[in-house]
């Protein structure tokens, strides 16, 4: 109770607030707009936070990660278009609401189950903290190097269908991040002779390039297009309330994307899968689905929502990002010399309490905002997308060019633009990349000094965290082998798929 | 049933035209760097084996050689989809907005950050095809308002530009310098 009462206290300060409302509500807006989303937005911010207090700079990334899915909803549901990649399930039943003249309903039932599936799975997890505190002194170096491998097993294995694919590129982030002078034995890794490519890869840069650069060489190249939009009326509060008539499903949302946020590697994709499944099987109307169920609506929008304050929990307790916006987040931590891992819960349970709560009163403040803005952020989105993409480009340049005014680092990022660009429109994932690329640095630290006290391969696994963690991983791979077994089996023609660009597919 | 399978759809990532080539040219990017292995990396002495210096690039170029190659075997006996030439055009338009992106970052440190940037939006909206005034306009309010939020508001660093020596020493050629 101290610590809560500790954290509450950190964050009654004015900087704090402000980044919070700049954060939630900005978020809100870079949610709805297409083609921009959190991971854009992050990394451009990234740099700037760097000279904010930790909790100020983190409060306001937090603010554009949780907030962000709310305003994704409103494109989705308004015009077919998801703001944000986690939103595509959305349209799914969001949008055929909007076709039978029920848009304010359904933009209520997303605000309302994002909402709960927020609130449920903050409350759940400070609930939980003290007993993270007394679980992760338990992860010493073996335990967080099988946790860092389990992520990249699981981020490979969650691209269903590119799993190979995903495989290269996760590869491909271990490799870049060992580009450089070695820290150890001081010998050079893959430099070709190269100054520029001794101090190595900065993760932002690949981060900016991936994310930002690609995303404004894409708006930049496609052809021009500008959403159509109509004006929402009516109570949006009332429409909001109509969730509560569907706590179960609201509830097994916020579970599912709890459960699964807590997971590395895995997000909310899968939380989502689980809970529209769970929903549309459960359901007395199930044929709804897809037509603009109500149910489908909130089992999508309550479980993504779950998952950002849940995906904090690997990062705080164990040092371990499992997706690439808190990979992102990793940065500041270590730029302000605060170390994420077992010992922060331990030390300094009053900011994890800090950041929680922060997260609470950002989807209060995305809330009250929502329930006023829509109109207004249905303006906004109406940013013509080639301008977009000069936006984006121009945003992009402070990001990478403030870190330390390097033209090489610039370079570099606009050739890591270029790949994310060609991966985005080949379906590849990018995530890959940037956990291989944080994940790895990770493994390469943990392994050598787990190393130091192992004799035999055994000894590795023989304490019981450890033994879990392995058996995990090689239960997960056996699986899925099973799994692609199974589906080749059922197999269907190639041209039974549509190969276009997916929006949810898009990272 | 036939809505599961179209929900695994929407998770599920399908190939796109031009796959072989990206397939192809990722293998050989991997082959090179397991070529250069030898003499881009060093294996010491009196170090235990995990702690090598070439323990985790031989790791991950292993497995990006291992993985690009049943990737690109996947691509290889997979029906082809039309348009391969098409996108692999799309790609290489694509670097027009890099070098936009270069050109960028060379006249920054030349003209400053509020010209630089005012040219370079002004310039790249205008090749967009936004030619009007008012575009114009909101070009240039743009790029005012991302300097004065980064560089005046929140301080990054960013160099102050060759050209603002020009200036006329005093308050004004700070206020440049450390501002715009």
């Amino acid at each position: 109770m101290d610590a809560l009462l500790s954290g509450l206290d950190l964050l009654a300060r004015l900087d704090v607030l402000v980044a919070l409302l700049i954060g939630s509500v900005g978020g809100v807006i870079i949610g709805a707009i297409p083609g921009v989303g959190p991971a854009v937005a992050i990394a451009i911010l990234l740099p700037a936070t760097f000279a904010l207090d930790p909790l100020v700079g983190l409060t306001m990334l937090l603010g554009i990660y949780g907030s962000s899915m709310f305003g994704g909803a409103l494109p989705a549901i308004l015009i077919n278009t998801p703001g944000t990649a986690v939103n595509a399930l959305t349209t799914y039943d969001g949008h055929p609401m909007t076709q039978k003249g029920q848009a304010l309903r359904a933009l209520g039932l997303a605000y309302g189950a994002s909402f709960v599936g927020g609130l449920i799975s903050i409350v759940a997890l400070i609930l939980f903290a003290p007993l993270l505190a007394r679980i992760a002194p338990m992860f010493g170096s073996r335990e967080i190097f099988l946790a860092a491998l389990l992520g990249i097993a699981l981020v490979i294995i969650a691209h269903r269908g590119q799993t190979f694919a995903a495989g290269m590129l996760a590869a491909f982030g271990i490799f870049l991040q060992t580009v450089g002078l070695e820290p150890v034995k001081y010998t050079q890794r893959y430099t070709f002779g190269q100054e520029w490519l001794a101090s190595g890869i900065d993760l932002i840069v690949v981060v900016l390039g991936l994310f930002a650069l690609s995303q404004a060489f894409l708006l930049l190249t496609d052809p021009e297009s500008a959403p159509k939009t109509q004006p929402i009326k009516g109570n949006m509060l009332r429409a909001m309330g109509e969730v509560l008539r569907h706590k179960r499903v609201a509830a097994v949302g916020a579970g599912s994307g709890t459960v699964m946020g807590m997971i590395p590697g895995v997000g909310e994709f899968t939380a989502q899968f689980l809970s529209y499944t769970y929903a549309q099987r459960s359901s007395k109307d199930p044929e709804a689905f897809g037509k603009g169920s109500p149910e489908g609506l909130i089992a999508s929008e309550s479980a993504n929502n779950a998952v950002p304050a849940a995906a904090m929990i690997p990062l705080l307790a164990l040092g371990i990002p499992g997706e690439a916006l808190t990979a992102m987040m990793l940065s500041v931590f270590y730029v302000h010399n605060v170390i994420p891992g077992p010992g922060l819960f331990q030390n300094q349970l009053d900011f994890v309490y800090a950041l929680y709560i922060a997260m609470i009163a950002l989807n209060i403040v995305v809330v009250v905002f929502v329930l006023f803005s829509s109109n207004l952020i249905m303006r906004i989105i109406r940013i013509p997308t080639r301008f977009l993409g000069v936006m984006i480009l121009t945003l992009s340049f402070v990001g990478v060019y403030s870190l330390r005014n390097s033209i090489t680092d610039c370079m570099m990022a606009a050739g890591f633009g270029i790949l994310g660009l060609v991966l985005k429109r080949q379906n590849l994932p990018i995530v890959p990349i940037v956990l291989g690329m944080v994940l790895g640095g990770i493994m390469e630290t943990k392994l050598r000094s787990a190393m130091a006290r192992v004799d035999t391969p055994l000894d590795f696994v023989n304490r019981p965290i450890a033994a879990i963690l392995a058996l995990a991983i090689l239960a997960l791979i056996a699986l899925h082998v099973w799994g692609v077994i199974r589906e080749h089996r059922n197999r269907e023609p190639e041209f039974s798929h549509d190969h276009d660009v997916h929006d949810s597919q898009t990272r | 049933m036939t809505r599961i399978k179209t929900l695994q759809d929407l998770f599920k990532r399908y190939r796109r035209p031009g796959d072989m080539i990206f397939a192809l040219a990722f293998f050989l990017f991997s082959l090179a760097l397991l070529i250069a292995m030898p003499w881009q990396t060093e294996w010491t002495a009196r170090t235990a084996f995990f702690g090598q210096p070439a323990f985790w690039p031989a790791v991950s170029v292993g497995f990006m050689a291992l993985f690009s190659f049943l990737h690109l075997m996947g691509a290889l006996v997979s029906e082809r989809i039309p348009g391969r030439l098409a996108e692999a055009k799309y790609w290489l338009r694509s670097l027009e907005f890099a070098a936009w992106f270069i050109a960028y970052v060379l006249i920054v440190p030349w003209l400053g950050y509020l010209p630089g940037s005012i040219l370079f939006v002004w310039a790249l909206a205008f090749r967009m095809g936004y030619r009007s005034l008012r575009w114009a306009g909101i070009s240039a309010l743009f790029a005012c308002a991302v300097v004065l939020m980064f560089k005046s508001f929140l301080q990054v660093r960013i160099p102050a530009g060759e050209l603002y020596d020009l200036l006329p020493s005093g308050a004004l050629r700070t206020f440049f310098m450390i501002n715009l």
